[in-house]
This record gives structure tokens, C-alpha cells and sequence, in this order.
């Protein structure tokens, strides 16, 4: 195989009516406005459904966790089950994932467990989970620098003729950072299996896409690079689901990167520490919170018949479930060793870090002295 | 891992030849890229070109397109796709073709280069190499000419090496590459042309050992890179006055070799540091502060830091004003108070 791909530039803009293929009372769309593609089978869209659901819950218990003060920081994704779950649900398990901050329950479905996931925002290390055996990276908190770790990896990939596809997500704020360029620009020269699902959720923390693009649409950028980019509802999992899939498929064959952007809605603070009422206004929350998208799914399923109330409490028992699992989890004090604080920094033990340790060490041991030698009750 | 010198997989050593640095260099890329078919390398102009400064010269005729080639003209993009790289198992060796042409990188390699082993308890290390040609003395124009490793060295996690000739250039270029850490390589660019007679493969100090290469009892310089030659020059004119000067080439700037430092300078009981860098904040602070906090009561002056001027790299008439040279270096040890 030879680095040197034939040139060829995609030209054709992206639709400015977001792909849709479930519209907001749940009925199937079909003509131009799904841009061709084909509704998903039904039993796909059952499994969307139960993991969106799913999902959902595990957001709302944490950000409920994190009020309790048992977190950090939880950057929620309610409202953007549709992206968060549709583009994640259409890699593979050997395929790797590059999230953000924001995409916990992504993660969440792609097995990953939550006591895991949740370890940087409770505060115990920056990382929880095995990034090798989930084939997933750790959440960015940096925008966009992990579009690049993307592109590497299936850089790498392609050159051991290794057929995976690598899949990032990124924020609307994320695209005015010169990463987000660099990893377009580099995926498209490379040609490297790639999927870019721009998450557009209309808030960079405060800032509205308008102080960020002039452009249509962020879709409208995969133009200037040479690839191809679909503009999306980011609230029909049905069109997230689709789109992504066929970018996934094209990457796997050979055919490249693609960008895509879902059109969707921050409905809460961009974190427990945000105030959102001083930027946005609760009548625009609430036009969103119309348009949810577990909701318009719900409606199609019903409407096919394909939702029993039998099926609908085994998914609603398996989305408490997991809630329950998490509170157990983090109402339960997290051990952790301040020595350890020395002990992955480098592969190559460093003597001045030894050193340190074992300074913290005595400091340690000093501590546990003096508590010992205090009266029981002493200091409150 | 710690690379030992023995997993050099190299071709049977050869006689002796006149080798530059640039060509020891070059000479090491080419037998880790033959010893380990992880062994990629990229950056701009490193292809048919073989790299402004030649280090890569006929490397992509000889292993193709797949092993070396030439990336888009973005530093971050170079670095944050080199991590993508060594995530999957790959290992990088890519080149920011002039130091201060890395400042785009900055944030890839603050935040993830330097971070991905601790983040991940260790379960992801990243062997990748950053090659930086850096340093003046080479008249340069504006930004070819920083001497950046203060940047690098002030960032846990960030292996951080400067050879300064030719035998070292190839034995730490190949122990970093063969590093399960990732290392900052920084290589002098007024020295790419030194010359030295060299067997290959050779194999010199492990990287993150200082060395003595000139014994003496009453200074111990302490210089790594293009100030080494510097060092060497002001020793030999010392000699002539009488003072007898122990030279130190750092080679290593993280970590810092304290044992080999510590044992020249409690031997002399004076110490200097020589870069080239702005002296405010720089690399010789760190140096002047831990040679005094361990080895204080066997000091008997304060350690002097003899750099460039605390201004923004000279333009080409100007920088020999600017550089630290072998008069400085002795007129700076004048001011001690020499009482024997």
C-alpha cells in the first residue's frame, strides 16, 4: 500500500435540512429530506431505544450523585441519547472510540463499567477505565486533541492492514479549535478509516454556535477537506444511526473519513458548576425538551406495535438497575493510595521520584502518628 | 522498559569513519527502522528531501512510503497523531523541524504526550520519539534558533535528552526510540556538522546519565549540548592560566543526573552551568538550585549560570553577542573570590 492516494475531492454540500429519518411525532420520513438512507430495521431501533433509555437514566442518577456531592463534576448528555448512542452503536467492539467529556454514556454502552467511568469525575485518578481492552481512549477534557489521537490510530492501523475504524466525537465549540482542522485536514490527506461526529449541541459552556462559525452548517467544513459530510438530526437516532453507519462501512472498505454533524440540544448546564439562566432562555429549553429524542422514538415503536408493555418494563427494570448499581458504587468511599501518585508517571523508575515518595511516605507515617496519639473525639 | 544498549539490532560494527552528527543520526534511524518494523517516522520534509538538515536523507528510498514519509506542514496534527500511533502499538519518531516550530505542539505534548502513562496507570505508555533540532550559532533568521528544553523539562513526564556529538547522537537516538517512555529528543544544530570517528553501532552512556568528558579539580562545568564544545574551549584556555576545569556534559536534562553531577562537584567545590537559553526561569536555574540544595556545605561559591541574555533569540549579526562564549564562561568564574 502506498501513502500516496489518488486525489479525489468531494465538492458536494451538505444538505441544509438536517437528515432525518423519524420525524418529531415519530412518523418515518421519507424523500429528500432523508437524505437516502433507509430507516433502520425495527429490531435495531429496539436496541437503540432500550440502550437510549438505559442511558438516560445512568445520566440523570449522576447528575443526581453529583448535587449529592458524591462527584466531582458530571457533564451531562440529557437530550443527546440520539448521537451520543447512535453513532456509538455503529462500531464495532475491535473498532476504537476517542471521546470527550461529555460522552460518559457512550462509554456506558459500549460495556464499559460505571464505576469506571465515573472515577475521574468522583475525583480518584484522571482514568478509570482499560483503555486497551475497551478499545476506547481516555475522555478528553482538551478540545479536539483527541480527533488527532484518532487519526493516528487508524493511521496505524491502515498501514498493518488491520481493517478497524476509529470514531471521535467532538463539540461545536471544539470545531474552531486548530485540532479539530489538523485532524480533519490529516484524516483526509491520510485517507485514514475515520469518523468525526460533530456533536452540535448549540452551547460552548455560554457560547451559542453563532459566536463560533459563520459557516451554514459544520458539516459544510468536510467540504474544504476533501470529504465527504452529512448534516444530521441529532435528535433521530434513526438518521445518527444510519449516517453513521454508512460512514463506518466506507471507512472499513478504503473510502476514507467522514464528517458528520448532529443537530441536537444541551438540555442541561454544560456542568453542575454552570448557571445556564444567565445565557440561555427556559422557553428555548423547553422547545428542545419537545423535541427529545427518546420520546419520538418511543412514538414509532408504538405506532409499529413493536413496544409491548412487557418489553417496555424489562428495559425500564434494567435502565433502575443500572442506576441502582451506580448508586451502590458511589455512595461507597473510593480507596485510594497518595503513593501511587509516583508510580505511573514514567516506565523508567526516576531516583528524584523515588525520592519524593518516599518523603510522602514519612509524611504519611508522621500523620498516622500524631492521629494515633490523639485522644478518641479529640478535634471535633 | 529501560533500553539496554544489547537490544540494538544493528548491523556488525564497521571500521571507524569520519560521521557527523547529522549522519550518526541518520545512521540510527536507519538500523531501528530495520531492527523494529514499529518504527515509523514523519514530519515535513522528511521524505524525498531527507529533512532540512539531511538526518533523514535516503530513508524513504530505502524502506518506502509506509515507514517514512512526509506529513502535512502541522506540528500538532504531527504530535497528536503520533500519539494515535503509539496508542496502537507503533513507534514514532517525528521530527519538529525547527525548535520553535514545535510551539503549535505544545498542548499535545503538555496534556497528552507527558500525561497518557500517569492517566492511565501506566496501562497506556507512549514510545514515541520528538525529534527537535534546536539551538542558534547557525545564523538563522527569526524562530530557527530557540533553545525551548526549559519548556519540556518543567513538565512531568516528558523524558527530555541533548546529545552533543556524534557517538552519543546515535546511541541515544536508538535508547530513546527503543524507550517504552516518550522522550524529547532535542538535537544542537550548530553540531549536526561536528565530526568524529566512529565505529557503528556504538554504544555510549545509557541517555539519562551525565558524563565527564574532561577531568579537573578546581570548576566543574556543567553544560549538554552546543555548550559542551564551549565548555571544553573555556577548559583548555583555564589550563593555559592554570585552573584546571572538569567538564560534564549533562546529556540528560530529565532526568537529572544527580549522582554524577553531585560527585564532580563536591570533588571541585565550584560549579557553573552553560546554555544558551534566556538565564531568567531557565534550565540552569534547576540546575543551580539542586547542585547548591545537596552539595551546599561542600560548595565554596555560589553556582553561576553563564547563558544567553534574558532577550528573544538575536538576529544573524547579532546572536554571537548574545551566545555564551569561552570568554564569558571565564570571566564569569572570575568574579569568585579565588582565596588559594
Amino acid at each position: 500500500m502506498s501513502l500516496n492516494v489518488e486525489h479525489q475531492s468531494v465538492r458536494t454540500l451538505p444538505s441544509e435540512k438536517p437528515i432525518r429519518l423519524l420525524d418529531n411525532a415519530g412518523h418515518a420520513v421519507r424523500g429528500a429530506a432523508s437524505g437516502g438512507f433507509e430507516l433502520p430495521e425495527l429490531g435495531t431501533l429496539l436496541e437503540l431505544y432500550r440502550r437510549m433509555v438505559i442511558a438516560r437514566r445512568f445520566d440523570v442518577q449522576v447528575t443526581a450523585l453529583t448535587k449529592q456531592g458524591r462527584l466531582a463534576t458530571y457533564p451531562s448528555a440529557y437530550g443527546q441519547e440520539a448521537c451520543e448512542i447512535g453513532a456509538i452503536s455503529a462500531i464495532e467492539a475491535r473498532d476504537w472510540f476517542f471521546p470527550t467529556y461529555r460522552d460518559s454514556i457512550a462509554l456506558l454502552t459500549r460495556g464499559i463499567e460505571p464505576g469506571d467511568i465515573l472515577q475521574s469525575f468522583r475525583g480518584d485518578w484522571h482514568n478509570g477505565y482499560d483503555q486497551h481492552a475497551h478499545r476506547t481512549a481516555s475522555q478528553a477534557t482538551p478540545l479536539a486533541t483527541q480527533a488527532l489521537h484518532a487519526v493516528g490510530l487508524a493511521h496505524a492501523a491502515r498501514l498493518r492492514h488491520d481493517p478497524i475504524v476509529t470514531m471521535t466525537y467532538l463539540g461545536d465549540g471544539a470545531t474552531s479549535e486548530g485540532d479539530a482542522h489538523e485532524a480533519f485536514n490529516f484524516a483526509a490527506v491520510w485517507q485514514t478509516p475515520t469518523v468525526f461526529l460533530v456533536q452540535n449541541n448549540q452551547f460552548a459552556i455560554s457560547v451559542p454556535l453563532s459566536r463560533q462559525t459563520r459557516a451554514a452548517t459544520l458539516a459544510d467544513k468536510a467540504v474544504g477537506y476533501g470529504m465527504p459530510g452529512y448534516h444530521v438530526d441529532g435528535n433521530d437516532v434513526a438518521a445518527v444511526y444510519a449516517v453513521t453507519r454508512a460512514a463506518v462501512e466506507r471507512a472499513r472498505a478504503g473510502g476514507g473519513p467522514t464528517l458528520i454533524e448532529g443537530l441536537t440540544y444541551r438540555i442541561e448546564a454544560h456542568t453542575n458548576s454552570d448557571d445556564p439562566t444567565r445565557y440561555r432562555q427556559s422557553r428555548d429549553v423547553e422547545h428542545w425538551k419537545r423535541r427529545d429524542p427518546i420520546e419520538r422514538l418511543e412514538k414509532y415503536l408504538v405506532s409499529e406495535g413493536a413496544l409491548s408493555e412487557s418489553v417496555r418494563a424489562e428495559i425500564t427494570d434494567a435502565a433502575e438497575s443500572v442506576a441502582a448499581h451506580t448508586r451502590d458504587l458511589m455512595t461507597v468511599e473510593a480507596e485510594i493510595d497518595p503513593l501511587e501518585l509516583f508510580d505511573h508517571v514514567y516506565a523508567r523508575p526516576r531516583a528524584a521520584l523515588l525520592e519524593q515518595r518516599a518523603r510522602l511516605e514519612a509524611e504519611l507515617a508522621d500523620a498516622a502518628v500524631r492521629a494515633a496519639a490523639q485522644p478518641t473525639g479529640a478535634g471535633r | 522498559m529501560t533500553a539496554t544498549t544489547t537490544e540494538h539490532a544493528a548491523p556488525a560494527a564497521s571500521a571507524p569513519t569520519q560521521l557527523t552528527m547529522a549522519g550518526a543520526l541518520n545512521a540510527a534511524l536507519r538500523d531501528a527502522m530495520t531492527g523494529d518494523d514499529r518504527v515509523v517516522v514523519y514530519g515535513e520534509d522528511v521524505g524525498p528531501l531527507g529533512g532540512v538538515f539531511r538526518v533523514t536523507d535516503g530513508l524513504q528510498a530505502q524502506f518506502g512510503e509506509d515507514r517514512i514519509w512526509d506529513s502535512p506542514l502541522a506540528e500538532s496534527g504531527i504530535i497528536g497523531t503520533a500519539i494515535g500511533m503509539a496508542m496502537y502499538g507503533m513507534r514514532p519518531v517525528v521530527e519538529m523541524q525547527f525548535d520553535a516550530f514545535s510551539y503549535p505542539a505544545f498542548e499535545q505534548m503538555v496534556s497528552h504526550v507527558a500525561k497518557m502513562r500517569n492517566r492511565t496507570k501506566g496501562r497506556m505508555s507512549l514510545p514515541m520519539v520528538v525529534r527537535i533540532p534546536c539551538a542558534g550559532a547557525i545564523g538563522g533568521v527569526e524562530h530557527h534558533s530557540d533553545s525551548s528544553e526549559a519548556y519540556w523539562t518543567a513538565t512531568p513526564g516528558l523524558t527530555v535528552v541533548m546529545p552533543s556529538n556524534p557517538a552519543d547522537a546515535y546511541s541515544m537516538l536508538r535508547e530513546a526510540i527503543a524507550s517504552d517512555d516518550p522522550v524529547v529528543f532535542m538535537e544542537p544544530k550548530s553540531r549536526y556538522w561536528s565530526k568524529a570517528p566512529l565505529s557503528l553501532p556504538v554504544t555510549t552512556a545509557p541517555m539519562d546519565r551525565a558524563v565527564v568528558v574532561r577531568e579537573g579539580t578546581d570548576v566543574t562545568l556543567l553544560a549538554y549540548g552546543p555548550t559542551v564544545r564551549t565548555a571544553l574551549e573555556s577548559a583548555d584556555a583555564a589550563a593555559a592560566e592554570g585552573l584546571s576545569i572538569e567538564v560534564v556534559d549533562l546529556r540528560s536534562l530529565s532526568p537529572f543526573d544527580d549522582e554524577t553531577v553531585g560527585a564532580s562537584v563536591r570533588k571541585t567545590s565550584r560549579a557553573a552551568v552553560i546554555h544558551e537559553a534566556a538565564q531568567f526561569g531557565g534550565y540552569g536555574a534547576e540546575v543551580a538550585a539542586r547542585v547548591t540544595e545537596r552539595n551546599f556545605h561542600h560548595l565554596a561559591a555560589p553556582v553561576l549560570r553563564i547563558t544567553g541574555f534574558d532577550i528573544p533569540f538575536p538576529s544573524p549579526k547579532l546572536e554571537e553577542f548574545h551566545l555564551p562564549t569561552p570568554d564569558r564562561v571565564l570571566a564569569a568564574l572570575d568574579t569568585w573570590e579565588w582565596d588559594d
